[in-house]
């Protein structure tokens, strides 16, 4: 188990990632990668905001400052001069560098579990609230017929 | 000899906490009036204890004594004194120190001010607390002692990383700590209460002022870390979803429900086994942070990975106190019967609506965290989850909590009149519309993320204000702003922390829709444009700092040919640790920061540029002032201070 939390979570704060991405140049997007053509570059900023570099675990292409997240988001800039649609630079990345890759796991298979955990507690949360809400209102709310019989009487009296 | 003071201190401390943790716990159980008044001076002398052994810390790091493992790797003889004393918690031994330290200060001061608590409530408490300063004593002694010594001293230390040598980031941990560990307060009295298996309204009243405090330190400490983020790693981000920021966001969360569920248990006497549940979570949740922070975390990457133990070890007191108190839990919830019934629609509701939204929403982000380790050892498939997931997942519940809030803040307990608290914010709603169609018409026309949050964080803002005014009651205009100021502190508390929220959901909605990028390479004397800007590169010149060689560019900034302003954003080399940083150079204004960033010369000639301008980025640090004023408000109400709490108290033997 450890062995894997190592590898995983030991990405530390920002600030440590910083710490290691900082040995290099001194930030991401670099003047001579952008494309001259302002709406294909918008597009290749977005889609390098949604891609992991593979080797700092914790930050998107888009911040790194590795040599990595250099090639890929040059890459993603060829591709899209290459006239590819937004879906197929992220396949060509995907298909190349694993599903690892994508900060926004697709809302398919296993990943619905995802997806789906936070409508679906909220989901059981209103019905627990209401259930035990009517839970705690009913015996001040009625009387039973024994009780409304007595009242009668009492009122009687 | 003074280190060995420290270090036999710690020792002796730990010794105490097991008295602690025991004796008063058997006291309260077969009612030795003796036992359970041992927990006090327990408690008191603990404190004694770890603060001699933390001073002793301290004065290691600043007279730089190499013979202490600690101070060689995260100090040097060079650099300023503020950074050796913050040094002393800029790294996990440290840091787990003045995590005891704190545990000992919060113990301390329930046996100093917990006079009004009944005595076997007291003893409980105080032992719960002491078992915890057992559980992370042993932890820090048997697997990173900080006094530890070397053999062979080096001459010099390796310095602290620079990036943590900011005055930002020295204070951030010390009150993020201070958030986790006020937290182990609710526990405590939670796990109490469940041991006693009673809870009723006083109880409400002490637990609430702890939680309350937490959260006010919480509020603080992410704020902090957020702050330094934005001005220090040079991208002008300040939330990145990472796992060590959502570690502290999910305790924050928690315990925002939780202050809002001990208003019922207090006022009305309702959701008391859930308001225990989210004190156990509340207090899991930030073990679960400081063992994701740990297990490399908030110090040093380097520290996990060479020693797994640790990560173990936290897993187990994880395990022990969430564990044993979840059962505990289920042993005696029910027990605890609600008193008040409230219909659908009341403040009570409102509150539960509120709980379920803030816990939902840190489940979401604690899936989100855990997904990736989720995903490598149960399907050993290589997954991430970043800010685009959490943006989506999580924000919706954050948007629905906004919405409901002012008129559920409204609503009358027991049972409200929804169209009655709709009907006074009326006004509110007019505003909001105004001012959402005013964005519209004045922003560029691109998203509408931008306007949508202004109305959400108006909304929430205004409708704080309304709230504060219907509390006024009737009447004339100059007898209600009278009576505005006589309102309880804790009316004001509630009106600007949520004043201060709705601030702040303006403000990132604002900075994630309005913000303006700008990248390229700039020759010496040359100008460009940036928004309504004008931004010129005068020079490029090399600074020698106290421990660090910078290059810095003087850039001046005009708007229509009139200077706004000249900044100097660097790079900085610290030789010691052998690490550049880049130091943003910021204009902070009430509207938009101006934020540049020096890159590297070009080959071409010239250098490399990045501008932004950051709009309301201040409002964002501001909100989180307020909500942390908020809660330091309600904290000073009177009610807290005096004993009100505990005439309710029944003076007989309580239930076993």
């Amino acid at each position: 188990m450890t062995g894997v939390l190592k590898r995983r979570w030991a990405w530390g704060p920002p600030y440590i990632l910083a710490l290691f991405l900082a040995v290099g140049p001194a930030f991401a997007v670099q003047p001579d990668e952008m494309l001259a053509d302002p709406a294909l570059e918008a597009r290749a900023r977005e889609i390098s905001r949604d891609i992991r570099c593979p080797v700092c675990q914790g930050e998107t292409i888009d911040d790194s400052n590795a040599p990595i997240a250099r090639d890929l988001r040059i890459i993603i800039r060829e591709r899209l001069t290459a006239g590819d649609s937004d879906a197929e630079v992220v396949d060509y990345i995907v298909a190349r560098y694993g599903e690892g890759v994508l900060f926004n796991p697709p809302a398919q298979g296993v990943n619905l579990v995802l997806w789906l955990a936070g409508p679906a507690l909220l989901l059981a949360g209103i019905a627990v609230a209401v259930v035990a809400n009517r839970r705690r209102v009913v015996p001040e709310a009625a009387l039973t017929a024994d009780e409304e019989a007595r009242l009668q009487e009492i009122l009687k009296q | 000899m003074i280190v060995e003071l420290g270090h036999f201190a710690l020792i002796l401390a730990l010794m105490v906490a097991v008295v602690q943790a025991t004796l008063p716990l058997w006291g309260a159980q077969t009612g030795d009036r003796r036992l359970m008044a041992l927990a006090g001076p327990a408690a008191g002398l603990q404190l004694v204890l770890i603060a001699g052994s933390f001073a002793a810390l301290t004065w290691a790091f600043v007279v730089s004594d190499f013979s202490l493992a600690v101070v060689v790797s995260n100090s040097h003889t060079l650099k300023p004194m503020l950074y050796k004393v913050s040094g002393v918690w800029g790294n996990h031994e440290g840091s787990l120190l003045l995590w005891v330290l704190i545990l000992a200060i919060y113990g301390a001061a329930v046996a100093a001010f917990g006079t009004n608590l009944p005595e076997r409530l007291k003893a409980r408490v105080l032992a719960v607390q002491g078992l915890i300063g057992v559980a992370f004593m042993a932890f820090l002694l048997l697997t990173s002692n900080p006094f530890w010594r070397l053999a062979a001293p080096p001459l010099d230390g390796q310095d602290l990383n620079p990036l943590l040598q900011d005055p930002g980031l020295a204070f951030h941990p010390p009150f993020l700590y201070l958030g986790y560990v006020g937290l182990s307060m609710a526990f405590s009295f939670a796990v109490a209460a469940l041991i006693e298996g009673r809870v009723d309204a006083a109880w409400g009243r002490w637990v609430r002022p702890w939680t309350l405090a937490a959260w006010v330190f919480l509020t603080i400490g992410i704020a902090l870390g957020s702050w330094w983020a934005y001005y220090e790693l040079g991208w002008g981000g300040f939330w990145f979803w990472d796992p060590v920021e959502n570690a502290s966001f999910m305790p924050w969360l928690l315990a925002a429900a939780l202050l809002h569920s001990s208003i019922v248990v207090e006022k009305r006497e309702s959701l008391k086994a859930w308001t225990i549940l989210l004190a156990i979570m509340a207090f899991g949740f930030s073990l679960i942070g400081t063992f994701i922070v740990r297990s490399g975390v908030i110090t040093s990457v380097h520290a996990f990975a060479n020693d797994p133990e640790r990560g173990v070890f936290i897993l187990m007191i994880l395990g022990f106190f969430t564990g044993g108190a979840l059962i505990l839990f289920a042993a005696r919830a029910g027990v605890m019967e609600a008193r008040g019934v409230f219909s659908l629609v009341s403040r009570e509701s409102a509150l539960v609506a509120n709980n379920i939204l803030l816990s939902v929403a840190a489940f979401v982000v604690f899936i989100g965290t855990i997904w990736p380790l989720v995903g490598t050892m149960l399907m050993g498939r290589d997954l991430s989850v970043g800010a685009p997931f959490f943006n989506a997942a999580f924000s919706p519940f954050m948007v629905a909590l906004a919405l409901i809030l002012p008129p559920g803040a409204m609503l009358a307990w027991k049972r409200g009149d929804l169209r009655r608290s709709l009907r006074g914010l009326i006004p509110v709603m007019a505003l909001v519309l105004a001012l959402g169609v005013l964005a519209y018409a004045m922003q560029s026309g691109r998203t509408a993320l931008g306007p949508v949050g202004l109305m959400l964080g108006a909304w929430v803002s205004f409708g704080a204000m309304a709230d504060l005014w219907a509390r006024t009651g009737r009447g004339g205009l100059a007898a209600r702003a009278g009576r505005l100021l006589r309102l309880p502190r804790a009316d004001w508390g509630k009106a600007t922390a949520h004043f201060g929220l709705g601030v702040t959901i303006f403000a990132v909605a604002a900075m994630n829709s309005w913000k303006v990028e700008d990248i390229r390479v700039v020759q010496e004397g040359e100008s460009f444009p940036l928004g309504a800007y004008a931004v010129r590169l005068d020079k490029v010149e090399e600074v020698q700092g106290p421990n660090y060689t910078s290059t810095m560019g003087w850039m001046t900034v005009t708007s229509n040919g009139a200077p706004v302003a000249v900044l100097t954003p660097e790079k900085r080399v610290y030789p010691v640790a052998g690490m550049p940083t880049t130091e943003a150079a910021i204009d902070y204004g009430f509207t938009r920061d101006i934020y540049l960033v020096l890159g590297d010369r070009q080959k071409s000639g010239g250098w490399a540029v990045r501008s932004y301008i950051e709009p309301f980025a201040n409002w964002l640090w501001g909100g989180a002032i307020l909500m942390a004023l908020g809660g330091v408000l309600s904290l000073s109400d009177r009610r807290y201070r005096v004993a009100a709490g505990a005439r309710r108290v029944p003076s007989g033997v309580p239930a076993e």
